[in-house]
């Protein structure tokens, strides 16, 4: 018998808007109404503005470790804008843009960052769930949460995000396996920034794309442009109506470029080339997005300049509701533990809390 | 009240079942629960009854399903997770041990985890060291999960209801030694609250606490011991978190002394753990320090005759009263 071909498959690659300023207008139609371009892009540039305040803090002493968004913004942006508001955002870190597009108000984020665990306390009406820093686990989370929907026989999808690091992690592959095997309505969200820390893509997937490992898993998969908001926003729409009619998961492949460094713990500039960081800096999708606006007369440098004082009044007045929240008191830790707490952990808060009236009294004394 | 003997994977069934009947948001997912009817048949006939939307067969992945049930706890669920063998929880420890215990706590009280893990514990018999996990001690270091252990048919159906309504994750420890052990089970409905130990065997010369299969050992020890004088009472504490200590204690208070039989390695265990709490509650209550009978700090042996001589089995339980009541 001669040898056949088994399986072939091809992996799409949308770009709608590229670093050129070309626009392909049959797939750019109507896609996103001009008035809510204008509103996504000044959405990201206050993250961006967010992104070099908290460095500023982090660096100061108030504020703990911070991932910069730098770069990324299209990518859970567009996602959020071509969701409902009933889908789920199941985030890892990186995704402040998207969050704060679904309603999530900046001082959540700047309060967990700040290193305290009531900025992950996301009103249930957002449909957020807590920011994963673990790697990969959301990634099941998301899965169990869109099929708990369809159990239901409810319409929510969940979209959940992470990087191309998380694509090495066993959770990746067993969400993917349960997402295309059980009809799961998910939609994986990977922004392939390139770099994993320290570690280049390259060492995560040895495949051309790593849109393509979702191949092996049954599902549709599709790469597009991350820098690219009309690309984020047509992948996942598109994706977000196979999940919603099929219940069929999708992969994307967003890529993108972290410009700044992982988090204020590390340095970029040590492990990473300043070519191919100017490079980056060239695919920004901020400024494309602003050159589009500007040739549609969208936009101007009065416009801009208005903007920059309100993203300045915006974080600033965040910054400061965030520092305002008063310290957790040190009781408060034995809240959320169980929904009824046991017995030993009743006496071990009262024992605390004797501890701490003694202690404040000494003091006071 | 009319009961019937029937098999703990029995219990364990009809305890799903009722739940699952009373509350839609219940499911069972896990290997082979579906159409093979589980690998020890405990789901045996619940794919016919509940259909494959509430019985679910996943891929041979704990980490996966463990962690989507987290998803769909969140979501208001109660998944039942079946792990066939608790040894098989190990490449699930990020979802069970380090997401679902802390779900509730790290989202300000916004998402809770009502899941019940649960599957076999404990050397099955010939197993291997690999297959052999006892994760009590191990896994109930860690804050936020509840972990019940039954010893008998009656008290995993009771234990496994309570479980099932519970509002936390909860880790069910079964035995494939008990599996086919018979025991007689009320026909009504009952459920047995968690933190209330029971006695099995009345006595006031030494206290003996056990949990789950190792109290039928302590079983034994006290009727070998019984005619050496020796008259030792037996509780066994049918959760481990939350932990019975006031009952241990008021029974210590009466008998002086103590032995805490413990089917998991001795290095801060569970045993060790009661050992503690004794001594911290009842130091001038004690004629002797508080002995304890573990498996011995080594890979659970393959070969059938080193296993039972590896289980904290009669022979020790009865060397360690002996000891603890100064009759050695």
């Amino acid at each position: 018998m001669p040898i056949t071909q088994a399986f072939q498959t091809i992996i799409d690659h949308i770009s709608i808007l590229d670093q050129n300023g070309r626009f392909d207008e049959k797939l750019g139609k109507d896609l996103i109404p001009d008035e809510d371009v204008v509103r996504l892009y000044e959405h990201m540039s206050i993250c961006r503005h967010l992104d070099e305040v908290a460095f500023k803090l982090q660096r100061s002493g108030r504020m703990g470790t911070y991932p910069q968004n730098m770069g990324q913004e299209a990518t859970s942006l567009g996602a959020a804008y071509a969701l409902r508001k009933s889908d789920w955002l199941v985030p890892c870190y990186r995704e402040n843009a998207g969050l704060f597009w679904r309603g999530l108000p900046m001082e959540y984020i700047l309060l967990h960052w700040m290193g305290d665990e009531r900025g992950n306390q996301i009103p249930r009406e957002l449909f957020i769930t807590p920011l994963a820093i673990p790697i990969g686990t959301q990634m099941l989370h998301a899965t169990g949460l869109a099929w708990a929907h369809k159990y239901r026989g409810e319409e929510n999808i969940a979209c959940t995000f992470f990087g191309d690091g998380a694509t090495s992690e066993g959770d990746f592959h067993e969400a993917m396996n349960f997402a295309a095997n059980l009809d799961i309505p998910v939609v994986f969200f990977c922004q392939n920034n390139f770099w994993a820390i320290s570690v280049p893509g390259k060492i995560q997937c040895s495949a051309p794309t790593v849109a393509q490992r979702g191949v092996a898993y049954g599902m549709e998969c599709i790469q597009c442009d991350g820098n690219d908001l009309f690309a984020c926003v047509y992948a996942t729409r598109q994706a977000a109506e196979r999940a919603r009619k099929d219940k069929r998961p999708t992969f994307i492949e967003a890529v993108t470029y972290r410009l700044g460094d992982h988090t204020t713990a590390d340095d970029a500039r040590r492990y990473r080339d300043q070519a191919e960081v100017d490079l980056w800096k060239q695919r920004d999708p901020l400024i494309r997005l602003r050159e589009w606006m500007k040739s549609r007369k969208l936009w101007n440098d009065t416009k801009e300049a208005a903007l920059a004082e309100r993203a300045e009044r915006d974080v600033a007045a965040a910054v400061k509701r965030a520092e305002e929240i008063a310290a957790p008191h040190s009781n408060d830790f034995f809240d959320h533990m169980f929904a009824e707490p046991p017995a030993d952990l009743v006496a071990q808060r009262d024992s605390l809390q004797t501890h701490s009236l003694a202690e404040r009294e000494r003091v006071e004394a | 009240m009319a009961t019937r003997e029937i098999e703990f994977r029995d219990a364990l069934r009809e305890a799903m079942s009722e739940e699952m009947r009373r509350d839609v948001r219940v499911f069972l997912l896990g290997e082979e629960v579906a159409e093979y009817n589980g690998a020890y048949k405990v789901s045996k006939g619940m794919l016919d009854e509940f259909g494959p939307r509430r019985v679910i067969d996943t891929p041979i992945s704990e980490s996966g399903f463990a962690g989507m049930a987290i998803g769909a706890a969140m979501m208001g669920l109660r998944p039942i997770v079946e792990f066939m063998s608790w040894s098989f929880s190990l490449v699930a420890a990020d979802p069970i041990l380090n997401n679902a215990p802390k779900m509730l706590y790290m989202s300000g009280g916004q998402f809770g985890c009502p899941i019940v893990f649960r599957g076999n514990d404990g050397a099955g018999g010939q197993l291997g060291s690999t297959h052999s996990w006892c994760v009590e001690s191990l896994y109930s270091n860690v804050p936020g999960l509840k972990m019940a252990i039954p010893s008998d048919p009656h008290d995993a159906k009771g234990l496994l209801k309570t479980a099932i309504r519970d509002d936390d994750p909860v880790f069910f420890l079964e035995s494939e030694r008990m599996l086919g052990m018979k025991g007689p089970v009320p026909e009504e409905e009952y459920l047995i609250p968690f933190g209330q130990s029971i006695v099995r065997r009345r006595g006031a010369d030494v206290t003996l606490i056990s949990f789950g299969r190792p109290v039928h050992f302590c079983m034994e020890a006290a009727e070998a011991l019984a005619p050496e004088g020796i008259d030792c009472e037996v509780i066994d504490g049918r959760t481990i978190r939350p932990l019975d200590i006031e009952a241990f204690v008021r029974s210590v208070r009466r008998t002086n002394r103590c032995v805490v039989v413990d089917q998991s390695w001795p290095f801060a265990s569970v045993g060790s753990e009661v050992v503690a709490q004794v001594h911290e509650r009842c130091f001038d209550d004690l004629d002797n320090h508080v002995h304890r009978v573990h498996s011995d700090d080594v890979p659970t042996p393959y070969a059938s005759n080193l296993e039972q001589a590896y289980l904290p089995n009669v022979r020790k339980i009865c060397e360690a009263v002996r000891s603890a009541t100064y009759r050695a």
